[in-house]
């Protein structure tokens, strides 16, 4: 439809995620015990709205990680493909995607940052603010246009958002009084005054107030730069909003990448113990007590090494990226295992006394059917924890990792480099803040609600606290 | 005691010896010598010789574990393994890329650096545990559910906000203190000021929450349930025996990281321009200086085997319970 399909490899890994979650949620519905916990996830208002939020972070990641080649136009001799590859979100912010200026613009400005020197109709050289090529241009006077013109496309926005809300909410009621056969008064009462027993009020409230921003945003992003534009003029909202795939994917990918190693590791010390134990301890001991920041640094400087040797290989710019991100992800990965198998390993050492275990030994039941049947159902929560909880601590490790040049490559689009090509911003003046202003808050709210998600699913899956 | 501490630290010879290799195949074995040349010299027109000239220099032009040309024990000795790797375990750190000597740039730079995280350290904790003590006063009650909830904020914002918008609001609207810079001896404490400061408020919504759910569980024991039976008044319980019984994990827990204190905080010293081992660090990486990003991952290793040995002694010392097999 757009042109040739690309597949990145982090692209495959997040689909092969993707899969899987689905995979277990299917599975998971099938079973009471698994399907409970997750029960009390959604029944939890902290839950819901974090949840709402983080699908919708996930959601602009998977339509992020779709790549092709785009097609060209006016091809005589079959259909001709660029050697660009952008993505179905790239696609959908096509016109934010190529409405660079010159340089710095303030958000909603319709002049540039900056003086030029302009020539007047009349011949006469002078100094002043340009207008800018995207922004705005579509206001006459923009001094006096401007702030009645962006009131007008919110509420065109609001508007907009308000039906969709509303479409929506109304299909949940006749979902919810169809599958409960109570009359349609009657589901409608209870969401409301908040006595359902998912708080339906509090997802409804979030949608509406997340509806609300996406329309209006759209709204003023098609006219204007909502979060100004940045040195080389590029759109500040388009870059944080970029961003959001590559912070997802280090955060998800990274402990994907980790699991099996952690899993087979850890079972395997617990399970045999005796000279396997130790010496799976003597491994993690040794990889742990490198601070990780250094190990980190030490593998990047191999890898910047290695690429700059085989720098033939890569066919563009975004592969090349995109395998530095998946070196970091393992690297990440590599330092972070550890406490994981430490657990996984405690875990088994108490799960093969257990009676079932002892039974199904008892039986002639072999080790490896004993670990896939009875102790690594029963560990799954420990790798869900830690999935969610690592979430967070990693998204803000990219950040740091990219500031000290250790992180993603400078040419892909993350908060940290983002931050860290702002850095000096703030000695500007006046102050150029909405680089960073921007990229900090599309970080916290990704982290604030992964921190929160990952609270509701300890408390939901962790049996000890569970029990309280 | 002496036999258990003397079986730790054998312990913690074959770790060394593991975190040796693994810089070892790292910096080596992963890429040779010949790539690190011509990466350090610009990746296109080199010469052969330039990179030869340039191993030479830097001692990297012996084989990697067996000198065939030799004679004797030099066959062993004049190798990379032996010279770069072997050298570390004596805290030979040699020279760096840029031919400074290493052993001597760690000991001028570890003050800085002792500086910054000593205060903040010490001060972090009297902070984190007063508040984490009030939070768990008033348990159970709104004042506790939104501490919670801002703790978990604070916890979400990077740190790199904390130090670029401490500087942005203290040194350059308020004008109190310089933003970076720093001096020897007494006038030099205005330059530690904020980053001490930012180090930690950064530090306090993740402490304070963790601290929270360690009173937490002391609160619920039954031993705590006696005293508050004996009519003790809730400050007194809290004080004299929660307070007490709390310390144990969050002090062992402070111990790991002491030996660490002298690496410095990379990112916080990099802001502030303290000539600190983390700015050392940070610049080696930034230079590609491979010997010194070499020795302070084996030094980290080290630092990080004497805090767990501090630890497992502490725990002997604070909780009788705990014994030494």
């Amino acid at each position: 439809m757009f042109g040739k399909p690309v597949f990145l490899i982090t692209d495959v890994l997040i689909f092969a995620l993707v899969f899987i979650i689905i995979a277990f949620f299917v599975y998971a519905m099938g079973k009471p015990h698994l399907r409970q916990p997750w029960r009390q996830v959604v029944r939890s208002k902290a839950g819901v709205i974090s949840m709402m939020v983080l699908l919708l972070y996930i959601g602009i990641a998977i339509l992020d990680s779709i790549h092709f080649h785009p097609k060209l136009e006016n091809s005589k001799e079959g259909t001709q493909y660029s050697g660009e590859i952008h993505s179905v979100f790239d696609r959908m912010v096509l016109e934010i995607k190529n409405s660079t200026e010159k340089t710095y613009s303030a958000p909603f400005a319709a002049y540039l940052f900056a003086k030029e020197t302009v020539q007047l109709e009349d011949g006469i050289k002078q100094r002043e603010y340009p207008r800018l090529v995207w922004g705005g241009k579509h206001l006459n006077d923009p001094a006096t246009e401007k702030n009645a013109d962006i009131f007008n496309l919110a509420v065109i926005g609001a508007i907009k958002a308000v039906v969709v809300w509303f479409a929506l909410t109304l299909l949940l009621i006749l979902i919810l009084s169809f599958r409960s056969k109570s009359t349609f008064s009657n589901v409608v009462k209870s969401v409301f005054r908040g006595e359902s027993e998912i708080p339906w009020r509090t997802a409804s409230i979030t949608l509406a107030i997340l509806l609300l921003i996406i329309f209006i945003g759209s709204e003023w992003a098609t006219k204007y730069h909502v979060l100004g534009t940045d040195k080389v003029g590029e759109d500040v909202l388009y870059q944080a909003l970029k961003s959001i795939r590559t912070g997802v994917v280090i955060g998800t990918l990274t402990t994907l990448l980790m699991l099996p190693f952690a899993i087979v590791l850890g079972i395997m010390a617990g399970y045999f113990r005796g000279w396997i134990d130790d010496v799976i301890q003597y491994l993690y001991t040794t990889l742990n007590s490198i601070p990780g920041v250094l190990l980190i640094a030490a593998a990047v400087l191999m890898l910047n090494v290695y690429m700059g040797k085989h720098a033939e290989e890569f066919a563009s710019l975004t592969q090349r990226a995109d395998l530095r991100l998946l070196f970091l992800c393992l690297i990440l990965g590599l330092t972070s295992w550890t406490g994981l198998c430490r657990l996984l390993r405690a875990e088994t050492l108490k799960l093969r006394e257990v009676d079932f275990v002892q039974a199904a030994s008892a039986f002639g039941v072999g080790p490896t059917q004993t670990i896939f049947r009875h102790i690594l159902p029963n560990m799954m929560h420990i790798v869900l924890i830690t999935l969610v909880l690592d979430f967070s601590g990693l998204v803000l490790a990219e950040a740091v990792l990219s500031y000290i040049n250790i992180g993603v490559d400078p040419t892909m689009n993350s908060w940290g480099n983002m931050i860290n090509s702002a850095r000096l911003e703030m000695a500007r003046e006046p102050v150029v803040w909405w680089s960073l202003a921007a990229s900090l808050f599309f970080m916290f709210t990704l982290v604030l609600f992964a921190n929160l998600f990952a609270d509701v699913v300890r408390d939901a899956l962790d049996p000890r606290i569970a029990k309280q | 005691m002496i036999a258990y501490i003397v079986r730790r630290i054998l312990y913690a010879i074959p770790i060394l010896i593991g975190v040796n290799i693994l810089t070892f195949l790292l910096f080596f074995v992963v890429n040779s010598p010949d790539d690190m040349a011509r990466m350090f010299l610009g990746q296109k027109h080199v010469t052969e010789e330039q990179i030869q000239n340039w191993k030479t220099e830097r001692g990297y032009h012996y084989p990697l574990f067996y000198n065939a040309e030799e004679k004797g024990a030099d066959k062993l000795t004049k190798t990379i393994f032996y010279t770069k790797s072997i050298r570390l375990f004596v805290f030979d750190f040699g020279r760096s890329d840029s031919g400074r000597d290493i052993s001597f740039d760690i000991s001028q730079r570890m003050w800085p650096s002792l500086a910054i995280a000593v205060p903040q350290l010490i001060i972090g904790l009297l902070v984190t545990i007063t508040l984490a003590l009030l939070i768990a006063f008033f348990r159970g009650t709104y004042i506790d559910y939104w501490a919670v909830v801002i703790c978990v904020a604070l916890m979400s914002i990077s740190s790199l906000f904390y130090i670029i918008g401490g500087q942005y609001i203290m040194g350059k609207i308020l004008r109190v203190v310089p933003i970076s810079g720093f001096e020897d001896g007494v006038f030099g404490i205005k330059f530690l000021i904020l980053p001490v400061l930012i180090g930690i408020i950064g530090g306090i919504g993740s402490s304070t929450r963790w601290y929270r759910t360690i009173f937490l569980e002391e609160i619920n024991k039954d031993y705590v349930r006696t005293a508050r039976a004996k009519g003790i008044s809730e400050q007194l319980v809290l004080f004299r025996h929660v307070l007490r019984n709390a310390l144990i994990p969050i002090l062992t827990g402070v111990v790991v990281i002491l030996p660490l204190l002298f690496m410095g905080s990379l990112i916080t010293e990099s802001f502030f321009g303290i000539p600190g081992l983390g700015s050392y660090t940070i610049d080696a990486i930034n230079r590609q200086d491979f010997s010194i990003v070499r020795s302070m991952v084996f030094l980290g290793a080290f630092l990080y085997i004497i805090g767990l040995l501090l630890t497992d002694i502490s725990y002997t010392i604070v909780d009788p319970r705990v014994r030494l097999n």
